[in-house]
C-alpha cells in the first residue's frame, strides 16, 4: 500500500543503480538479524481497517451516552465547525515546519496571528508557539526560570494547586537539575499568600495556577510583590477560557503566563494532542524556548513572516540551547487560532459567562442535597470542589450507574480529601444534566 | 497582494460564534475579578474561513507537491487516518474516565504496544512522549535513573556523534548529562577507536542515529554497542530514521537498549505544519520499570464470553509523568490505522521502496553533484551543493531554485559534518515519474549554477513570496499584530 512502483520500474531503477534485486540494497546489514520475520498480521483494506477502527471505537463510552461532569485539565467545551474545516485542509496539515518561508506564508502567518491572539488573550507581550501542552508549558516555566539566573539559584516556590500532573511533569524534567521545590506540602485548602513565607533571595520562580486545580480564583497582588520584593520570576497557569471573564495574569504582573490550550477548540481525544501555551514579558523572550515567528518584508517589500530568534534553539545552539522543544502542535495551534478568530472578544466573554452561570447553578444545587456542600463564598469558575458525605470515588460509582461521571476523585492526588469531588461544568451541560445529576445524588444518598 | 491579519479584518460587534442563552440563573462575579479590556478581534465566520483558507494556498505541502526533506520522513498520509482519529468513539473521550468506559482506547494502545514491540525488538514501549525529543528527552532520563538505581551515580557523560540532530545534544543536557561530541569517521561511521577512548566508568551511555544522519547504516554499530556496553554504559537509539528498518533490521538486535520512534515520520500521522508527533520509547526488559506513568497493561486476556480487560499503571521505578494523561492520543490512533493496512509485508515494502527511492536519486545525480560518502545509502543521503566552478553558489541557492520547479527543498545544512550539505528523503510513496522529474531538474539546476549563476541568486521568483529579510525579522523583532491605540 501506498507505493506505487511497477514491477518494470523497480527492474529500472535497480539497474540505474547497479544491483541485481532489492535485498542488495542492504549490502551494508549485518547478515545475523537482517530481514527479520515479524509477528505481525497480514495487511487488510481500507475497508476492512476502518470497520475494525469503528468497532473499537464503540467500545470507549463518550459523553454522547455518558452525562460528564468531569474536567481537572481536560474540558468538553462545543468546537465550532470552522475549526475542523481548516484543520482538515492539507495544505496545512500536510506541511512541516516552515523552513523555506517563500512557500510556507500559509503555516507562517498562522503562527504570526495565534502569537497575536495569546498574547492579546493573555495580556502578555509574547507568545511563543508552542509546547506540548499545560503540563510541560509549566515545566518549561521552571526550565527557563532556572536558566534565567544561570542555575545560581535553585528554588522553586509550587503551589499545591497545581495540577498534580503538571507537578509530577515538572519534577521529572527537573530531575538532572538539582532544584529544590517548595510549598507543595502546604494544606491546599489554603490559598496562594501561605506560599509568601517561602520565598527568599534563591527562589527562581513562584508558581501558582489561576483558576487553580480546585477551579478558585484568587487574588494573586501580593503573591506576585512578594516574589517580585526577592527578584524571583513569577509564573502563571491559566484556564484559556476564564480569561473571557477575569483579570488576566498580566494584571498581576506575572512574568510567564502557561496555558493548557485544549479547551480552544481541540477535542478531549483521551489526552491529546493539546497546546501548551507560553507567554512572558519583552525582556524574557531571548529567555523563552519554542518556535517564534517574525514579521518581514520580501524581495519585493511585501509583508510576510519568518522564523526568528532561531539562535536560542537546539538546531543551532545543541548542547547550550536551554531546551530541546522542536517539532510540538503546529497544526494544534491553528485550532485554537481558529477558535479565537471565530469567538472573538464577544463570543469568548458570552462562553466564559455561560460557563460561570452554569456551574454557579450546578454548584447550589448540589450545595443543597443533603451531606453535600460546596464553600459558599470562594470565588470560582467553571470547576467546584464538593464536600460529599461518602468518600468520592464512592459517589463517582453510584453516578456512574446512572451513565454520569461524577467529577475527579480528589483523594487520589491529596490523601486528606477523601470526600472531595471535583466537579466541572462547561456550555455543554443543559440545566436538565444538572437537575438529573442532583436528583441522582438525592436518591442515592437518601437514608 | 498582501494578506490581512485576522486583527486586521476585525470590526466592532462582528460574530463568527453564536452561543446559546443561559438556562440558568445568571451569576455574578466580584467586580474585583472582572476583566476590563479582551482586545480579540471580532470576525464573521465565512471571513474567517476564506482568511485561512487563503493563507493555507500559500503553503507547499505533501498533497501539493514533491517534499523530499531529509530526516522529516515527508510521505504521504493517508486520509483513512484523518477519518479514524475523528471517530466520535475516539475524539470525544475524556482521559480521567474510569478505565471500564475507554476499554477501547486502552485496548488500540496495548495493540500499538505490542506492534512497535515487534517492529523493533524491545521488550516494552510507552506510548506517553509528545514528540521524537520528547522521547529523547525521556529515554536519556530512563538510562540515568537506571545508573543511579545501581548506586551508580558517576554516569553522567553521554556520547553524542557529531553527525547527530541537534535535539540529541540539548536532550542530553537537558537530563544533566555531560556531553563529549564524538568524531565520525572516513566512512561516516562511529569511530571506534576514539569511542573506545571514551568508555570509561564515568559513561552513561551513547546517543545514536542508525541510519546516521547521512542516510548510512553505521557498519560499526554492533561494535560500538557492544564496546558501549561492556564498560557499563546504554545505548540510546534514535529512532528519526526509522523508515529504513521496518521490516529490515530490529534496533534491539543491534544493541541499542532505548529508543523512540516518530510516528509522524515513519508510521505516516501528518506533520501538522511542524506537529502534533508522537513518539514513543521503546526500551529492553532491564529498563521497562523505569518507562514513564503511566503504561497501558492487560490484566486479563479474556475468554468467550468477556472481552480482554486492559488498565493503566505506574511502573515501580518510573521516571515519572513526561506530560499530562497518556500521550498523542490521536495521533495514535493514525498510525494504528497505518500498521493494520499495512501488516507485516506492507512494512517491509514501506522500507525497501524507501531505500530504492532514495538510491535511485542519488545514483542519478552522483556524477554531478559530490557525495561525501558514496556508498549505498539507505532512506536518505546527503550531497554537497557545491562547486569549484560555480564560486558563488551555495546549497541554499540550488534549494531556492528548487522551489521555481516546483519542490520542496531539501533539507540545508545539516548534518553540519558536510559542508553546504542537501539532505535528501525521497520516501517509498513517490512514483518514479517525480523521482526523475526531481533528478532532472537537480542537473539542469547544476548546469545553471555554472553558466547562469544569477537565475539561482534571484530565485525562487515563481513562489508566492521572494526571499525574505530573516535579519530584519530578528533586528525589530516583531513577534504579534502591531494594534491601534484605540483598537
Amino acid at each position: 500500500m501506498y507505493t506505487s512502483h511497477t514491477q518494470a520500474d523497480r527492474e529500472a531503477m535497480l539497474k540505474t543503480i547497479g544491483v541485481d534485486k532489492m535485498e542488495d540494497l542492504f549490502q551494508s546489514l549485518p547478515d545475523e538479524g537482517k530481514f527479520p520475520e515479524l509477528a505481525l498480521p497480514g495487511g487488510i483494506t481500507e475497508m476492512e481497517a476502518l470497520d475494525e477502527l469503528q468497532y473499537i471505537s464503540t467500545a470507549n463510552e463518550t459523553p454522547q451516552e455518558l452525562v460528564s461532569f468531569l474536567g481537572a485539565g481536560a474540558y468538553n467545551h462545543y468546537i465550532p465547525a470552522a475549526v475542523d474545516s481548516i484543520l482538515r485542509r492539507s495544505e496545512f496539515y500536510t506541511a512541516y515546519t516552515p523552513y523555506q518561508p517563500e512557500i510556507s506564508q500559509g503555516t507562517l502567518q498562522a503562527i504570526f496571528e495565534y502569537q497575536s491572539l495569546i498574547a492579546a488573550l493573555t495580556g502578555m507581550d509574547v507568545a511563543n508557539a508552542s509546547h506540548y501542552d499545560g503540563a510541560t508549558a509549566v515545566a518549561e516555566a521552571v526550565n527557563m526560570a532556572y536558566h534565567n539566573f544561570r542555575g545560581r539559584r535553585k528554588k522553586i516556590v509550587l503551589s499545591p494547586t497545581v495540577h498534580p500532573q503538571y507537578r509530577d511533569t515538572i519534577h521529572t524534567y527537573m530531575k538532572g537539575m538539582n532544584l529544590e521545590i517548595v510549598g507543595e506540602n502546604l494544606k491546599s485548602e489554603d490559598g496562594p499568600d501561605e506560599l509568601i513565607p517561602l520565598i527568599d533571595d534563591q527562589t527562581a520562580l513562584v508558581l501558582v495556577q489561576y483558576p487553580d486545580f480546585f477551579g478558585r480564583i484568587f487574588d494573586l497582588t501580593k503573591l506576585s510583590e512578594a516574589a517580585h520584593a526577592n527578584k524571583a520570576l513569577f509564573s502563571v497557569h491559566v484556564n484559556p477560557i476564564s480569561l473571557g471573564l477575569i483579570k488576566p495574569p498580566s494584571e498581576f504582573d506575572a512574568d510567564i503566563v502557561t496555558g493548557e490550550g485544549q479547551a480552544l477548540g481541540i477535542p478531549m481525544a483521551f489526552g491529546g494532542p493539546y497546546l501548551g501555551l507560553f507567554a512572558t514579558k519583552n525582556q524574557y523572550v531571548r529567555k523563552m524556548a519554542g518556535r517564534l515567528a517574525g514579521e518581514t518584508v520580501d524581495t519585493q517589500g511585501k509583508r510576510g513572516y519568518v522564523l526568528t530568534l532561531n539562535t536560542r534553539e537546539q538546531h543551532i545552539r545543541r548542547e547550550q540551547a536551554t531546551s530541546n522543544i522542536c517539532t510540538n502542535q503546529g497544526l494544534i495551534t491553528l485550532a485554537s487560532t481558529v477558535y479565537l478568530s471565530l469567538l472573538g472578544k464577544n463570543g469568548l466573554q458570552e462562553l466564559a459567562n455561560l460557563n460561570y452561570h452554569k456551574a454557579h447553578y450546578a454548584a447550589e444545587r448540589i450545595s443543597t442535597v443533603p451531606g453535600f456542600m460546596v464553600n459558599p463564598v470562594q470565588p470560582f469558575f467553571n470547576e467546584f470542589v464538593v464536600h460529599c458525605p461518602l468518600p468520592a470515588a464512592e459517589i463517582n460509582q453510584l453516578l456512574l450507574a446512572h451513565d454520569i461521571l461524577g467529577g475527579y476523585d480528589l483523594s487520589q492526588d491529596y490523601p486528606d480529601l477523601t470526600h472531595e469531588l471535583l466537579v466541572a461544568v462547561t456550555e455543554m451541560n443543559s440545566r436538565s444534566e444538572i437537575d438529573f445529576m442532583v436528583e441522582v445524588l438525592e436518591e442515592e444518598t437518601h437514608d | 497582494m498582501t494578506e490581512p491579519t485576522i486583527f486586521e479584518l476585525s470590526k466592532p460587534n462582528r460574530k463568527g460564534i453564536r452561543f446559546p442563552a443561559p438556562d440558568v440563573p445568571l451569576a455574578e462575579l466580584p467586580k474585583d475579578f472582572l476583566r476590563e479590556e479582551l482586545p480579540l478581534p471580532e470576525v464573521p465566520e465565512n471571513e474567517v474561513i476564506r482568511h485561512f483558507t487563503n493563507i493555507s494556498q500559500l503553503n507547499h505541502a505533501v498533497d501539493t507537491g514533491f517534499y523530499p526533506l531529509g530526516s522529516c520522513t515527508m510521505k504521504y498520509n493517508p486520509k483513512i487516518n484523518e477519518e479514524t482519529a475523528r471517530l466520535p468513539g475516539f475524539s470525544q473521550i475524556h482521559p480521567l474516565q474510569p478505565v471500564e468506559t475507554v476499554q477501547g482506547a486502552l485496548g488500540l494502545m496495548h495493540e500499538t504496544q505490542q506492534w512497535l514491540s515487534e517492529i523493533s525488538g524491545f521488550d516494552a514501549v510507552s506510548l506517553q512522549p509528545a514528540a521524537g525529543a520528547h522521547g529523547e528527552l525521556t529515554g536519556v532520563l530512563i538510562i540515568r535513573a537506571y545508573h543511579r538505581s545501581r548506586g551508580d551515580t558517576k554516569r553522567t557523560k553521554m556520547l553524542v556523534p557529531d553527525s547527530a540532530h541537534g535535539t540529541n545534544p540539548a536532550s542530553s543536557a537537558m537530563s544533566g548529562m555531560k556531553m563529549v561530541e564524538l568524531p565520525s569517521n572516513d566512512r561516516g561511521n562511529v569511530d571506534l577507536d576514539v569511542l573506545k577512548a571514551e568508555c570509561d566508568d564515568t559513561l552513561a551511555g551513547i546517543m545514536i542515529t542508525n541510519p546516521n544522519t547521512l542516510g548510512l547504516f553505521d557498519e560499526n554499530i554492533i561494535e560500538a554497542c557492544q564496546l558501549v556496553h561492556e564498560s557499563g554504559g546504554l545505548v540510546y537509539g534514535d529512532g528519526a530514521n526509522m523508515n529504513a528498518l521496518l521490516g529490515i533490521y530490529k534496533p534491539a538486535d543491534m544493541g541499542i537498549d532505548v529508543m523512540h520512534f516518530n510516528l509522524h515520520k515513519t508510521f505516516s500521522t501528518p506533520h501538522g505544519g511542524g506537529g502534533p508527533g508522537s513518539g514513543p520509547v521503546g526500551v529492553t526488559k532491564e529498563l521497562a520499570d523505569f518507562l514513564p506513568a503511566p503504561l497501558v497493561v492487560m490484566t486479563s486476556e479474556g475468554d468467550e464470553d468477556n472481552p480482554a480487560f486492559y488498565d493503566l499503571i505506574n511502573p515501580e521505578q518510573t521516571i515519572g509523568r513526561v506530560k499530562s494523561f497518556h500521550g498523542h492520543f490521536s495521533i495514535i490512533v493514525r498510525a494504528f490505522t497505518y500498521l493494520l493496512i499495512l501488516g507485516k509485508n506492507g512494512l517491509k515494502d514501506v522500507a525497501t521502496h524507501a531505500v530504492l527511492n532514495a538510491n535511485y536519486i542519488q545514483a542519478r545525480v552522483k556524477d554531478i553533484y559530490h557525495i561525501p560518502y558514496e556508498r549505498m545509502c539507505m532512506h536518505e543521503f546527503v550531497t554537497e551543493g557545491r562547486w569549484e566552478d560555480a564560486p558563488g553558489i551555495r546549497a541554499l541557492d540550488i534549494s531556492k531554485r528548487l522551489i521555481d520547479f516546483g519542490f520542496h527543498p531539501p533539507t540545508n545544512y545539516f548534518p553540519l559534518i558536510v559542508p553546504e550539505a542537501l539532505m535528501i528523503e525521497p520516501t517509498e510513496t513517490e512514483t518514479k515519474e517525480t523521482l526523475d522529474a526531481f533528478a532532472d531538474t537537480l542537473l539542469q539546476i547544476a548546469d545553471e549554477a555554472k553558466n547562469n549563476p544569477d537565475i539561482l541568486h534571484n530565485a525562487p521568483t515563481k513562489a508566492p513570496f521572494g526571499r525574505l529579510d530573516e535579519v530584519k525579522a530578528a533586528k525589530e523583532l516583531i513577534l504579534k499584530t502591531q494594534l491601534p491605540e484605540d483598537y
